[in-house]
């Protein structure tokens, strides 16, 4: 049976993680290399880079940090930042990452997760969605939340799947941030939606959460970024949690 | 010391990465003469395999390859290269391996492509020495190997059972990607470089 995926997210700024992390045992918590590895090793099942550079040097430091990072881990990994156009997820792939994640570049130009996909097939293209609750819709967002589109989440995620993204990364602007939970109704009513994957983010709390969204939302992967990072959660005390709530791990 | 047939299709830097971890040496193989050089093979590949399969007869060394008595390891697109035919692209393969490679079927309800972490079911085989049974391996594709007793050594559940490691001869396949698979791909590959036959 296919396990269910466990995804820290770390967020890179000029070849650096940013945000507090706070492993002990860490000899340079900004290192993303090392602190891969230490996550690979922690039990991991893939990690998601978010680059937030927004010095014109970005896009040659992101190659490096990549390659740097191929080179040590032995588990998938997803870059995503600043890519709009197929060189730049070129260059990446050829440094070693396994998917790109696109998502302000998508909403501008709809075509570029077709391009991608025909470029490098579905697999490599992870659409990432910002969701917001507004007047009674759920809207998608770019601008890490701030800045409102026309799109409503649902129709947009569909018409991703049909243009060639490979998997949906959703993450909730409304429990962002909050520890309260994923927004287990909105990613059940999308999941049902669709026949890609789907990695739920947005709102990790707690080890419950984590049960929670793979019980109620059926979702592929769960992502969180504070929780791990603060050593708050630990992925090998998370996966015997789910393991006895009867949810596939990789152990 | 391993042979990478570089004939471009999908990117290799994680499948040299690992390799470097483990200390393996390896080249890369351009043309026929380049075969000789090396005592192990490994074909990667990622992608379209009808597009891989072209790429692959454009490098010339399509007969070369088939008449290898080394041992050969493809790797995803790489191992479905190696079967008689694939449903992607309804394209001829390398026809080593007597079986046939077909798409996921959407009403086995599950979700396309398979992706993530999946155990694996092997049959002490070589390739898995030191390889727990229901290891979970990283895999990522549309299409499978049909299972086949005779050709398969691991299978995996998705839907359906399928091969996700075949050999015939000194021909073996892996459809999962053991570059990126932890310690478990790390062994594979390891495996893989002590093999004689």
């Amino acid at each position: 049976m296919l396990s269910k995926r466990i995804i820290p997210c770390l967020d890179v700024k000029d070849g650096r993680t940013v945000k507090g992390v706070n492993f002990v045992d860490l000899r340079d918590a900004g290192d993303p290399v090392e602190l891969a590895a230490q996550y690979a090793q922690q039990g991991a099942d893939e990690l998601v880079f978010l680059d937030i550079t927004a010095t014109h040097e970005r896009r040659k430091t992101m190659i490096e940090m990549v390659k740097s990072v191929a080179r040590q881990l032995n588990i998938p990994f997803t870059i995503g930042g600043g890519i709009s156009e197929i060189a730049d997820a070129e260059a990446l792939l050829n440094a070693g990452a396994d998917k790109i994640s696109i998502n302000s570049a998508a909403v501008r130009n709809p075509k570029l997760i077709e391009d991608l996909a025909k470029a490098f097939g579905v697999q490599f293209v992870v659409l990432a969605v910002d969701t917001k609750f507004v007047n009674g819709k759920n809207m998608v967002h770019l601008n890490g939340g701030r800045l409102i589109t026309e799109l409503e989440t649902e129709d947009w995620i569909k018409q991703a799947e049909n243009l060639g993204a490979g998997e949906i990364l959703l993450t909730s602007m409304d429990h962002d941030g909050t520890k309260a939970g994923f927004d287990c109704g909105l990613l059940n009513r999308v999941n049902q939606m669709i026949n890609i994957p789907i990695i739920a983010s947005g709102g990790a709390g707690n080890m419950n959460h984590f049960t929670d969204v793979f019980q109620k939302a059926n979702v592929d992967a769960a992502l969180a970024a504070s929780v791990f990072h603060y050593g708050e959660i630990l992925i090998p005390d998370l996966k015997q949690e789910l393991k006895r709530n009867h949810i596939p791990v990789r152990i | 010391m391993i042979g990478i047939v570089n004939y471009g299709a999908g990117n290799i830097f994680s499948l040299t990465a690992a390799l470097e971890r483990l200390n393996v040496k390896y080249g890369m193989v351009d043309t026929e003469a380049d075969l000789e050089k090396y005592s192990h093979i490994i074909i990667p590949g990622v992608g379209h395999a009808g597009a891989a399969m072209e790429k692959l007869q454009a490098t010339g060394l399509v007969q070369a390859i088939k008449a290898l008595k080394k041992p050969v390891l493809g790797i995803c697109v790489g191992m479905q290269l190696i079967t008689e035919h694939s449903e992607e692209g309804d394209a001829a393969l390398l026809d080593i391996v007597p079986v046939k490679t077909k798409k996921f079927d959407k009403s086995l309800n599950i979700k396309i492509p398979h992706m993530g972490w999946n155990a694996v079911q092997h049959e002490n085989n070589s390739l898995f020495k030191s390889v727990d049974d229901n290891e979970q391996f990283y895999f990522v594709h549309s299409y499978f190997i049909e299972y086949n007793p005779i050709f398969n050594v691991a299978s995996a559940n998705y839907g359906l059972k399928f091969s996700a490691a075949v050999q015939k001869d000194n021909f073996y396949g892996v459809q999962f990607h053991p570059e990126k698979s932890g310690k478990a791909g790390e062994q594979i590959l390891k495996n893989f470089s002590n093999l004689s036959l």
